[in-house]
């Protein structure tokens, strides 16, 4: 009762302060319409769906023979009312909206970094106009902002690539704006809310108020331009949505001024699926619209998605293959009262992965819990079989850890709750590298340049497990260290000069925040230490006394295999670096979380890292995310699994990826088998407390083909650390990564 | 745990039973395939059998594999049961279970108490008492049968088929569930008249779910080439989908459900 009186104490301050109460999880929980049947009511796609989507297959068609990018401005600088209204074909869109005038065009966002937008439309043949390359000789840009505070230190460890992939020269994203409360409120109320909030920071002003003051004064601005937006496409933004159709449109054009404004790493959507449902019931109800026009809007809603394009360079794409723009949209999971929150608009968005066809985008991540309704549970086994389009994450324990059931997850695999905190990206640390340092008297053990301080030498012919620790850690404090100040220049460089204002505007003002860093190599370093400490590990070293071999004698417990022995050294490695980095202060009193996951950095980090101690050669790919390394896991997926779930979510809870491929008849003999055992599999992974699965259910001789004839692939879909890819977009060598991957495929 | 070797069966057993272990050769934590739902499989080591087609000729030695303890093998399950749903559970499978069919009554009435649905995967060549006690803590059986003509599946395994159709018929007079499964490989196993014959003998049999036809193939022979056997089956190739469909249309006369797997 006590926190029922704080509550209403809370809404008669705000009352008395006239602030107009922004709340769209309570207006999502008391009119929400929970669904418990199966998928048998969902309807195909409509003639209009299907012309429309056509069009956009050939403009994707025309772009993968056009190098991947079908054509840039190259005169604008995006913002949110840069551009001309554009459509695909506008007889035939129920939903409009485009980020340039035309399908598929892509625009700058030059204030991430003005070189790298130069350099992408330079390797695509053309030129940054004159009068855009002239604003940045009188402003500065993030990366600019970024290099002139970056240290000698920061500087080598990212050129080493001890830190990599790291947002200073590109938009970090990971900001998942509350789109609902475009559709909900109207932008004029929003407006009204952080006019009031401006107002209330007032007093003695410190730095962070005036920053504050700032930001809250360009959201406003931001929504201002997106009713400009809204007129273009002839939409009224500024009132509240009132039908499916607008609640829809009024959604997307939010989203849309997030991502003409950003072209951040990862722009997910957030949670709508069940928001919008509430607006399709209604309208159903009334008879206002079909079952066939509610999935049609859907359909048409998703197709935008799919349209999403950012302009990158090729090194880009070096790091995060496939040209993603994680769209991610979290479908499911429970609410803290225990209802569930799955609605028929939850199957309709999965249902887009028939009526338009597998895709990676929107990347369709689904709230596992193990209440979900069952008929729910089947058709979601049910489409993974058939498209590999989705990733699980753990409702259950989301929930359970971090509070709230109104969230998001930001990006791969993060759980952002929603409105209320935002996140601040920080790609990741390479540890099998700082263990090689640990070896190397902290020298990197390819240029031999010297890195890390006061890393003593290891005596003897053999590798001696308390000393390899000792140094190892010492490694990874060091390493926390750096890490949290380039964090700290990256994230304060952002917000001056590349600040989210359309995706803020949508949040609340001064949100609380979690500085996301990363690692990758887990089970590299578990299988490594395994081996130093359970067989004999003799280091073989150049002239330079640099290790560039391994020899180990005798047999050793290896990640996947659900050993206590080598899983516990993983879960300590996690905790102790996780615990390191807690103790660096962060700007705007960010709270340091860590995630385990690679995305598809981990061929990358593999080509520059020398050979570890596991057996690992030189130059070969880690293992993605938390995943065991290749082919070392022999006693089946449940071990696999089961190795991965004892990682603690409270030591990663940036999340702990896992990808999971498996042949189809691997899952079961008939379908209906392969479907319950793909549900039970989620049940019992998810029950051992693990986070994340991404599940690819797809034959080897498949991808082996699709890697020879990729043109017979178009829409070839796999999962991969934390997000979906086109298949034929990947590098081929991350194709062929992908498919050197463990397949659990024993008979 | 040491891999303490062996001269014969009778010292192995003795072992065992001193251990209270099983001779184990592998396991696969996600068996899909071997009874229902999500399985721990536990593939023993030793056969009686030496078929021509085994899959897993490794298996057959009854010298190699690693103890496990029964406790190491109940802990395993309990903690893989998260997965096991209300179909899942331990499946015994080999080489042969029924050569450690005492430790493996130990075993199953462990699961039991633990709640974890038994199967075993066999051979049926051995009837005796011992076996007929680990029946009653076996909630299914799968019984493979390689053929019903005597002198074929002498061809086929060296040995005899009486045991095993006696073994069937006791599983029966029980009332508990049993599968059958057929190893279907043309040539040796896919003949008319014996299909029928096969059909014939079990179509009374009430305990009978269902039958399998596991169709033939080559995946195991690297491991006879890698024990330094002559693989005989190398001219034989996998059924035909029409083939498979024949045979299966021939045994749903007299089966209630026939399955590939």
């Amino acid at each position: 009762m006590k926190s029922q009186t704080a509550e209403t104490k809370d809404l008669i301050e705000k009352k008395l302060l006239n602030l107009p109460l922004i709340d769209v999880k309570a207006f999502v929980e008391k009119n929400v319409i929970p669904y418990y049947g199966d998928d048998s009511f969902l309807e195909g796609p409509t003639q209009r769906t299907t012309t429309l989507w056509q069009i956009c297959l050939e403009a994707m068609l025309e772009e993968r023979y056009k190098g991947g990018c079908l054509a840039i401005d190259t005169e604008t600088i995006s913002s949110i009312t840069s551009h001309k209204p554009g459509y695909i074909n506008k007889d035939l869109e129920l939903i409009v909206g485009l980020q340039t005038d035309e399908l598929l065009k892509r625009a700058m966002k030059p204030f991430g970094g003005i070189r790298v937008v130069e350099g992408a439309v330079a390797e695509r043949g053309l030129e940054v106009a004159e009068e855009v390359k002239n604003v940045f000789k009188h402003t500065s840009d993030h990366n600019n902002g970024v290099f002139s505070a970056y240290d000698d230190e920061i500087k080598q460890y990212r050129s080493l690539g001890i830190l990599t992939g790291l947002p200073d020269n590109y938009a970090r994203g990971r900001i998942i704006g509350d789109y609902r409360r475009l559709a909900l409120y109207g932008a004029d109320e929003l407006i009204r809310a952080k006019k009031n909030d401006l107002k209330a920071v007032n007093g003695v002003l410190n730095e962070h108020k005036i920053r504050l003051r700032e930001e809250i004064t360009s959201q406003i601005k931001a929504l201002k331009d997106m009713i400009v937006l809204g007129n273009s496409y002839g939409l009224e933004l500024n009132r509240p949505a009132t039908s499916a159709k607008e609640a829809i449109q009024w959604l997307y054009m939010a989203y849309l001024a997030a991502v003409k404004e950003q072209d951040g790493a990862a722009m997910s959507l957030g949670n709508v699926s069940n928001f919008i449902d509430i607006y399709i019931e209604k309208d159903l109800e009334k008879g206002l619209i079909t079952e066939s026009e509610a999935q049609e809007l859907v359909d048409q809603f998703v197709m935008k998605l799919r349209m999403v394009r950012h302009l990158r360079p090729g090194a880009y794409d070096e790091i995060f293959g496939g040209d993603p723009t994680w769209v991610t949209e979290a479908i499911g999971g429970q609410f803290n009262d225990g209802r569930t929150k799955v609605t028929k608009t939850s199957f309709r968005f999965l249902q887009t992965l028939y009526n338009l066809g597998a895709s990676p985008e929107p990347n369709l991540t689904v709230l596992w819990s193990k209440d979900l309704p069952e008929g729910f549970k089947k058709f979601c086994g049910k489409v993974s079989i058939d498209t590999s389009s989705i990733q699980y994450e753990n409702d259950d324990l989301m929930r359970k850890t971090r509070g709230s059931d109104d969230y998001g997850i930001a990006c791969c695999v993060s759980y952002q709750e929603l409105g209320k905190r935002i996140q601040f990206f920080g790609a990741r640390t390479n540890l099998p590298k700082t263990l090689l340092m640990a070896l190397n008297e902290g020298r990197e053990e390819i240029s031999g340049k010297k890195v890390l301080q006061d890393i003593s030498v290891l005596e003897g012919e053999y590798l001696e497990y308390e000393a390899v620790m000792e140094n190892f850690k010492k490694s990874m404090s060091q390493i926390a260290e750096v890490y949290s100040r380039a964090m700290n220049i990256i994230h304060y460089m952002h917000d001056r000069h590349y600040y989210e204002k359309a995706q803020m505007a949508l949040i609340d003002s001064d949100p609380g925040i979690d500085m996301a860093y990363g690692a990758a190599g887990i089970s590299i370093i578990a299988d490594s230490l395994s081996a130093i400490k359970y067989a004999k590990v003799k280091p073989v070293r150049n002239e330079d006394g640099l290790t560039v071999d391994f020899i180990v004698e005798g047999d050793y417990p290896k990640f996947g295999n659900d050993n206590d022995k080598v899983d516990e050294i993983a879960a300590y490695i996690t905790k102790f670096f996780s615990e390191e980095l807690a103790k660096h202060a962060c700007y705007k009193n960010a709270r340091p979380t860590l995630s385990l996951l690679t995305i598809t950095s981990n061929v990358m980090y593999g080509k520059k890292t020398g050979t570890t101690p596991d057996g690992r050669k030189e130059g070969e790919a880690f293992a993605p995310g938390a995943n065991p390394m290749h082919g070392r896991d022999t006693d089946g997926a449940v071990a696999a699994l089961s190795s991965v779930a004892k990682l603690d979510y409270r030591d990663a809870l940036d999340g702990i990826s896992n990808t999971f491929s498996i042949i189809p008849k691997s899952l079961g003999s008939s379908r209906e088998d392969q479907i319950e055992n793909l549900s039970r599999l989620l049940d019992g992974y998810f029950e051992l407390g693990a986070h994340h699965l991404n599940v690819n259910v797809l034959d080897r001789d498949t991808l082996m083909d699709a890697y020879k004839n990729p043109e017979n692939y178009p829409q070839l879909t796999i999962r991969v650390s934390g997000y979906a890819v086109n298949f034929t977009r990947l590098s081929k060598a991350h194709q062929l990564e992908v498919i050197t991957r463990t397949f659990h495929e024993s008979l | 745990m040491k891999n303490t070797s062996t001269t014969g069966s009778g010292n192995l057993i003795a072992n065992l039973q001193k251990a209270e272990a099983l001779r184990v050769h592998s396991i696969e934590t996600f068996g899909t395939h071997d009874g229902p739902g999500i399985r721990l499989v536990i593939f023993v080591q030793g056969c009686q059998f030496h078929c021509l087609y085994c899959a897993n000729p490794d298996t057959i030695s009854i010298d190699g594999g690693t103890l496990m303890s029964l406790d190491q093998i109940v802990a395993k399950a309990k903690k893989q049961k998260p997965f096991f749903g209300k179909n899942g559970g331990v499946t015994i499978s080999g080489g042969e279970p029924l050569l450690q069919r005492a430790m493996l009554k130990e075993l199953f009435n462990k699961l039991h108490k633990e709640g974890i649905h038994t199967t075993l995967d066999t051979n049926g060549k051995v009837i005796d008492k011992q076996t007929k006690d680990l029946l009653e803590t076996t909630d299914l059986v799968m019984l493979d049968i390689k053929h019903i003509n005597n002198d074929w599946h002498h061809k086929i395994t060296r040995l005899s088929n009486v045991n095993t159709l006696k073994f069937a018929e006791y599983r029966e007079s029980t009332g508990k569930p049993m599968w059958l499964r057929y190893v279907l490989v043309p040539g040796y196993s896919d003949q008319e008249e014996y299909l029928h014959q096969l059909g014939d003998h079990f179509k009374n049999y009430k305990s009978i779910e269902k039958i399998e036809i596991l169709p033939y193939h080559k995946l195991g022979v690297h491991k006879w080439e890698a024990l330094g056997w002559k693989y005989e089956l190398e001219h034989v190739e996998s059924p035909e989908i029409t083939s498979l469909k024949k045979v299966s249309d021939i045994l749903q006369q007299y089966f209630r459900r026939v399955e590939v797997g």
